[in-house]
């Protein structure tokens, strides 16, 4: 038995040490916000939060993130409030949506690292991320979009 | 105007193959046109395409799917203009397999062919309108009023000071005889056509709460991974189970036509299972197929003269009296789809029924190919359309590849289950956009204009394959393998011509890539007219201008590209334009790339500035947002995508050695949207075909270097 805590409730899971958090998250605990896509952390659809770190899940051990705090798209907010789920939205960003979760996940961990990014930051820290349906200037906007709302909600 | 692409002829043949045009307002299995009574708590569902609730939701029923493209916004914006329905009220959902959900044009269930808006324009136009009319008609005789002095607005009908909300109205409505035809609103009284709406899709999308295929989830379903032979196509000689039994989680390994299906309780002990397989294989024919043996014969194909798709004069004897010619060879090689969501089919079979959960661009294909391995009737599968995490022509599969597997899997087993493909099953799944050679020799007068073209295209048939599409095949020739190139508007203009085409069969299974022929013909054609305005000494827009002149939507596109690139004018130090632009789906597009090489030698796409005329866009934001995913297939398509085979063996396996773009490989992207009211053509596709040559073109302008083989994004372009 594993105990993990998930976007801050506590959960004992029957499964191997040995199998990816992705897994956990999807099939036992039934968070399927959490993509999979690649299997070997090349497309960023299974990033969720460890400890605040963007964490592909896909190749996380999920021994590795026994009573941890993880967070995943599901626990970002509960209400579409956060700022990158409304950039997202004012940009009209996603297609087929199947890697926005992931690339929101990787986004929310840039942003408090860095409330200013620029184009070149959110190359670095975005590339991870796969969309093949190339909404990549979208994401970028949105991004940018996210720091000037959460500066004006620090104001507040 | 090029006013018979191959798509556009097939719309009469589609029709044809399904006995007719399907314009249905039947609503299968509702109870009142089966002679029920109506209850004071009836849902209105005055046609397939809506219902109104008595608690003044209205139910979208979409008859295609929703795979990014948008049309969970686009096609209920149509409804809504004519319905007058309260936007917040508003709830999307697919539509089943079915009858009345047959593509106007093409006359069976499908999304694809960037058909979606300009098919369903009419049809969910007067799906809204009908409802309004019989709205109306309920509230006028609740008033007691005339039809003529109601109103309707957001939701209500409103007569001087009475009012009354769609719900309360939808028991009465329903009573009402449909009227035969209605009036539709013109332009001037629109207020989302032409305007937009935001994504409908967008929150569920950015919550995880949206679901795919992939995240059915039921009581007592279990998960099945595939193991696929190392060949395509191989059958399985025999398999020892053992060590995958022992796998705490697995219950059950089941053989299938495609392999042995490991069935456990979640996906990772399933995987686990698989891993632990050992199988021994009958080898296919394709452990002989090797990709560089095939671009050899394509090659010795491509220098003798195909079957001709297109002719015109006598080539030879104009060649002949040519001042300058230009000679060219292309290769192309097969690209896999990689959508973002692994191929996934979840499928139950209980007491006579067969239920099918998946993210299907052809349902009611699917359904049939269900029934069949079933011994089924059609009406005894069920399909359940949920969103697509990416289609891009991969889950409209006339062979149902993975349903069939999945339906077997679920049969063999007699268990309820998930078939989850991994990333490596997809890559390696077969149903490639076909590798392609072209091989061309045009002869310049002594102006530097066309005046003979001589063509061969080699490569396997999209269409052989296709199951009732194989009817496009006319004298041997499919015309998804020849679009772009037997009827570019370059080609109709030169007085003597030949496009011949010689179609191979051997090789992995293909299928339509977003944008089909256009994905190659594009690149060819628009990278060779560079040339010519070269070798011509003339300016590549200037002298596209000249060959286009008689397009006027080809210009339209071209010259708004031009003005907002800033074509001809200087650029950063280092940094170079090319051009392009190609008609694919009924639409013009018009593309100008800015790049520069790197110090490795590599090209950097920096820019793409897209013009489009696609007719009325019926909503401008998913037309951009359509241009921009197209622009960045675009980019993968030309520097990254290949799959390649050895002795039957695929050599790439996921996104480490199948490249797709990344944020820091996308360009700045503007589009521009031509204002026009000519003929709607589609947005999905037309996108990609000039991505690949206008890069190509402004390589040339940086290097002096023909790029003729795709990719080319690891070529040292300074060696």
């Amino acid at each position: 038995m594993i105990k993990l805590k998930v976007n801050h409730k506590d959960y004992t899971v029957d499964a191997s040490p040995d199998m990816p958090l992705l897994w956990v998250l999807r099939d036992i605990l039934g968070l399927t916000g959490t993509k999979f896509g690649c299997g070997v952390a090349q497309c960023g659809a299974c990033t969720v939060h460890l400890n605040g770190e963007a964490v592909r899940s896909c190749v996380t051990l999920v021994s590795r993130a026994e009573g941890q705090e993880i967070v995943t798209i599901e626990g970002l907010s509960p209400d579409l409030s956060h700022p990158l789920q409304r950039a997202w939205i004012a940009e009209d960003v996603p297609q087929c949506g199947y890697c926005q979760s992931g690339q929101i996940m990787s986004a929310a961990v840039l942003l408090r690292e860095n409330p200013d990014p620029t184009d070149a930051d959110i190359d670095d820290a975005m590339t991870g991320n796969i969309c093949r349906c190339g909404t990549y200037p979208r994401i970028r906007k949105a991004i940018h979009l996210a720091a000037k709302l959460q500066h004006e909600a620090g104001v507040k | 105007m090029t006013t018979n692409t191959s798509r556009r002829n097939f719309l009469k043949k589609g029709a044809i193959l399904s006995g007719g045009l399907m314009i249905s307002f039947v609503v299968p299995g509702v109870s009142r046109l089966k002679g029920a009574a109506v209850s004071a708590d009836t849902d209105f569902v005055p046609n397939a395409y809506l219902r109104v609730g008595i608690d003044d939701s209205v139910h979208v029923v979409l008859a295609h799917s929703e795979m990014g493209q948008g049309i969970w916004t686009t096609l209920t914006m149509l409804i809504a203009e004519e319905l007058d329905a309260d936007w917040s009220k508003i709830q999307v959902e697919h539509s089943p397999a079915g009858d009345p959900y047959r593509h106007t044009a093409f006359g069976i269930q499908i999304t694809g062919g960037s058909s979606t808006t300009w098919s369903e324009f009419d049809r969910y136009r007067k799906a809204g309108a009908t409802a309004r009319v019989l709205l109306v008609s309920a509230a006028a005789k609740k008033f007691g009023v005339s039809e003529s002095e109601c109103r309707t607005e957001n939701g209500w009908v409103i007569a001087g000071t009475k009012r009354a909300s769609y719900g309360e109205l939808s028991a009465a409505a329903s009573t009402l005889p449909p009227p035969k035809d209605v009036p539709l609103r013109g332009p001037k009284d629109w207020k989302y056509i032409g305007k937009g709406a935001k994504r409908l899709d967008a929150p569920a999308k950015v919550n995880g709460t949206a679901k795919f295929g992939m995240d059915m989830q039921f009581p007592g379903m279990l998960t099945a991974v595939m193991a696929h032979p190392p060949v395509y196509g191989s059958k399985v000689k025999s398999f020892d189970a053992t060590k995958a039994k022992a796998i705490p989680g697995v219950r059950d390994v089941v053989q299938v036509s495609t392999g042995v299906a490991v069935i456990a309780d979640h996906f990772w002990a399933a995987k686990k299972g698989r891993d632990a397989l050992k199988i021994e294989w009958i080898n296919s024919a394709i452990a002989s197929f090797d990709s560089v043996a095939q671009l050899a014969e394509f090659r010795q194909l491509a220098g003798t003269r195909g079957l001709p798709a297109a002719q015109k004069g006598d080539v030879n004897s104009a060649m002949s009296k040519a001042v300058k010619t230009v000679e060219a060879e292309y290769s192309f090689p097969y690209l896999a789809h990689a959508p973002m969501e692994p191929i996934n089919c979840t499928v139950k079979i209980e007491n006579g029924q067969c239920e099918i959960w998946t993210g299907s661009q052809m349902q009611m294909t699917d359904q049939e190919a269900a029934a069949k391995v079933l011994g089924f009737k059609t009406e005894q599968v069920n399909m359940h359309t949920v969103f697509l995490g990416g289609g891009f022509g991969r889950r409209a599969t006339p062979t149902s590849d993975f349903v069939v597997e999945a339906v077997e899997i679920a049969k063999n087993s007699g268990k309820f289950i998930k078939m989850v493909w991994t990333r490596e099953d997809d890559i390696r799944g077969g149903y490639y956009r076909p590798s392609f050679v072209h091989r061309a020799k045009i002869g310049l007068d002594a102006a530097g204009m066309p005046i003979a073209w001589d063509h061969t295209i080699v490569g396997q048939s999209i269409m052989g394959g296709a199951g009732p599409f194989a009817a496009m095949i006319k004298n041997g020739i499919d015309p998804t393998s020849v679009e772009g190139v037997s009827d570019s508007p370059y080609m109709e203009d030169v007085p003597d011509h030949y496009v011949g085409l010689h179609t191979t069969t051997t090789g992995m299974p293909v299928l339509w890539f977003r944008s089909v022929g256009h994905t190659h013909t594009a690149s060819v054609m628009e990278t060779l007219v560079d040339e010519l305005a070269h070798t011509a000494g003339k300016d590549p827009v200037e002298y596209r201008r000249t060959l286009l002149k008689k397009h006027p939507r080809h210009l339209a596109a071209l010259n708004l590209v031009a003005e907002k690139a800033n074509w001809g004018q200087s650029l950063p130090e280092g940094h170079f334009n090319g051009v392009a632009v190609h008609e694919s789906f009924g639409s013009y597009v018009a593309q100008v790339a800015e790049v520069s090489i790197d110090a490795n030698g590599l090209v950097k796409v920096h820019k793409v500035v897209c013009a489009i005329d696609c007719g009325l866009a019926v909503n401008p934001d998913g037309v951009r947002a359509q241009m921009e995913s197209g622009i960045n297939f675009g980019v993968a398509v030309a520097l990254y995508g290949e799959i390649t085979l050895e002795k039957g063996h695929v050599k790439q396996s996921n996104f480490h050695d199948y490249r797709v773009a990344r944020m820091s490989e996308t360009p700045v992207i503007e589009v521009h949207i031509v204002d026009s009211t000519d003929k709607m053509g589609g947005a999905g596709e037309c996108g990609v075909p000039p991505t690949a040559p206008a890069i190509a073109n402004a390589v040339f302008a940086a290097t002096g270097k023909r790029l003729r083989q795709q990719p080319f994004g690891n070529i040292n372009l300074k060696a």
